[in-house]
């Protein structure tokens, strides 16, 4: 199972990617492997300023749900269109690329000081090995 | 943790291993859905050992089963099987089970024999409830620490069961069964049964020839794409057709009637199983609540748990099975509903996170194979 060095991650399984102010968000691989066959994402914050630890979307799986937190506080900007179910309609890419074509929304960062709070590729693999 | 005699086989296939009913068990191998349409298509095959089963045998062997079994076990004859439930004393269900008529060639003169088949989380209960009701001449045996079981599911499952066998298995009709050799494996019980709606078979076969009989069906299945299928996709199956699934959709709560058990419920001369007298009220003038199943255009999925309310946000009922059906691509479910709100075609909400999502009750299958 692969966790990119140049992300951060969560205990809840979630990954962000910081590009100066802004930042994108997904779930690990080993979220995907969890979870099985992704049928549906809802993400109908955009726009929505949300804390972090709180829920932002939710995951439908064939098997189960899972909600989606936010690895940081910050302004939901963007929701992936090709996840989207009125545009792209995609949602198992998230299981095929979660890193890649699977991000989920593109957010700007409240508090750039939290990013401190997550856990680097090491911790991650230690949390889920 | 339990061990099925072919966990390694699993394993080895790739199999994401769970814990179900403290069993190590196959949840899935390639995926849900592609194990699922491969039994609705193709053919499929089940490792489900932790089921539970009990040998029933002596002078008084169907005085037993009926006294605990809702269904009429009377109408079985040897290589017959039924569907059954165990009420409990109130109104509730102790479990679901197989009730076989076994043959009697290990009998002697005034003996029958039965096998019942029963839930791994319920095994241990069960037992102490048969057996609790056990005032009769005949005896129990626990057979399922020995016993592995099959499940051989899909249009192609005869097809593939028929190279490894004799006997002319167009001649096993749905819930008769046989005593049989497959692939040199000698006396298994070959069962025109199963939990997906797509036909098949249920191979009970002795521990130490698992793996033997589970590596033949796999081969003999090439031909056909036969895939190894697990627990998800055992779920998803049994829903599609409305199968009740214990701890989902009856429990020590819930009455046969309630459930739309009725049909394994009989009131017939003798039939003296516990609760009887309750649910032959229930059947005469109704129940205040009623299993139905509904589907939704929607994308959320309903789960197990998530409340039920009608159109004035009052909450009706709950959830009790929930999934993204496979064939149908759309999310389909099982809720308890008060019975005034459980009409076909009624609009129910069920409430997802923050969501009320409409969902309209349908007839059963979910799935027409």
């Amino acid at each position: 199972m692969e966790f990119p060095k140049n992300l951060k991650y969560t205990k809840e399984h979630e990954w962000i990617r910081v590009e100066g102010e802004m930042a994108y968000v997904g779930i690990t691989e080993f979220a995907q492997g969890e979870l099985g066959d992704i049928v549906y994402v809802e993400v109908d914050t955009v726009g929505e300023t949300i804390e972090i630890d709180e829920v932002f979307g939710t995951v439908e799986a064939v098997k189960t749900t899972s909600d989606l937190f936010m690895p940081v506080s910050g302004e939901i900007l963007e929701f992936n269109s090709q996840l989207d179910e009125n545009d792209g309609d995609n949602p198992s890419l998230i299981n095929d690329d979660p890193y890649g074509e699977g991000w989920i929304v593109k957010i700007k960062l409240s508090d750039l000081g939290q990013l401190d709070s997550l856990l680097d590729a090491e911790s991650y693999t230690d949390l889920v090995s | 943790m339990k061990k099925t005699p072919i966990s390694d086989i699993h394993e080895a296939l790739g199999a994401k291993m769970v814990d179900f009913a403290g069993y190590y068990m196959p949840l899935q191998y390639e995926g849900i859905q592609e194990e699922h349409d491969s039994v609705r298509k193709n053919v499929g095959l089940f490792d489900v050992s932790h089921m539970g089963e009990f040998v029933v045998k002596g002078r008084e062997a169907e005085k037993l089963v009926q006294s605990i079994s809702s269904n009429d076990v009377k109408a079985l004859v040897p290589g017959e099987a039924q569907y059954s439930c165990m009420p409990n004393d109130e109104g509730g269900i102790v479990d679901d089970m197989l009730v076989y008529r076994l043959f009697e060639d290990q009998c002697s003169e005034d003996e029958k024999a039965f096998l019942l088949v029963v839930n791994a989380s319920n095994m241990q209960k069960d037992w102490d409830w048969i057996t609790s009701k056990n005032v009769f001449d005949t005896r129990m045996i626990n057979i399922s620490e020995e016993t592995g079981l099959l499940a051989l599911q899909g249009p192609k499952a005869i097809q593939t069961l028929q190279k490894l066998t004799d006997i002319d298995l167009s001649e096993i009709k749905y819930y008769t069964f046989r005593k049989g050799t497959v692939s040199g494996i000698e006396n298994l019980l070959i069962s025109a049964t199963g939990y997906t709606g797509s036909g098949g078979f249920e191979l009970y076969v002795r521990n130490e020839d698992l793996a033997a009989l589970w590596n033949a069906l796999m081969h003999a299945g090439q031909e056909f794409d036969i895939q190894p299928c697990g627990l998800g996709a055992r779920d998803t199956l049994r829903l599609e057709m409305g199968f009740c699934l214990y701890g989902n959709d009856i429990d020590d709560t819930t009455s046969p009637i309630e459930a739309g058990l009725g049909w394994i419920t009989k009131f017939t001369e003798g039939n003296d199983f516990p609760s009887r007298d309750m649910f032959e009220q229930q059947k005469l003038e109704g129940v205040k609540k009623k299993l139905v199943a509904f589907e939704t255009e929607e994308r959320r999925v309903p789960r197990h748990g998530y409340l039920v309310f009608d159109q004035d946000e009052n909450e009706i009922g709950v959830v009790t099975s929930g999934t993204q059906s496979p064939s149908l691509d759309k999310p389909i479910g099982l809720a308890y509903v008060r019975k005034e709100n459980s009409k076909m075609g009624n609009t129910i909400y069920f409430q997802a996170g923050k969501k009320l999502i409409p969902a309209t009750i349908v007839r059963l299958p979910f799935y027409k194979v």
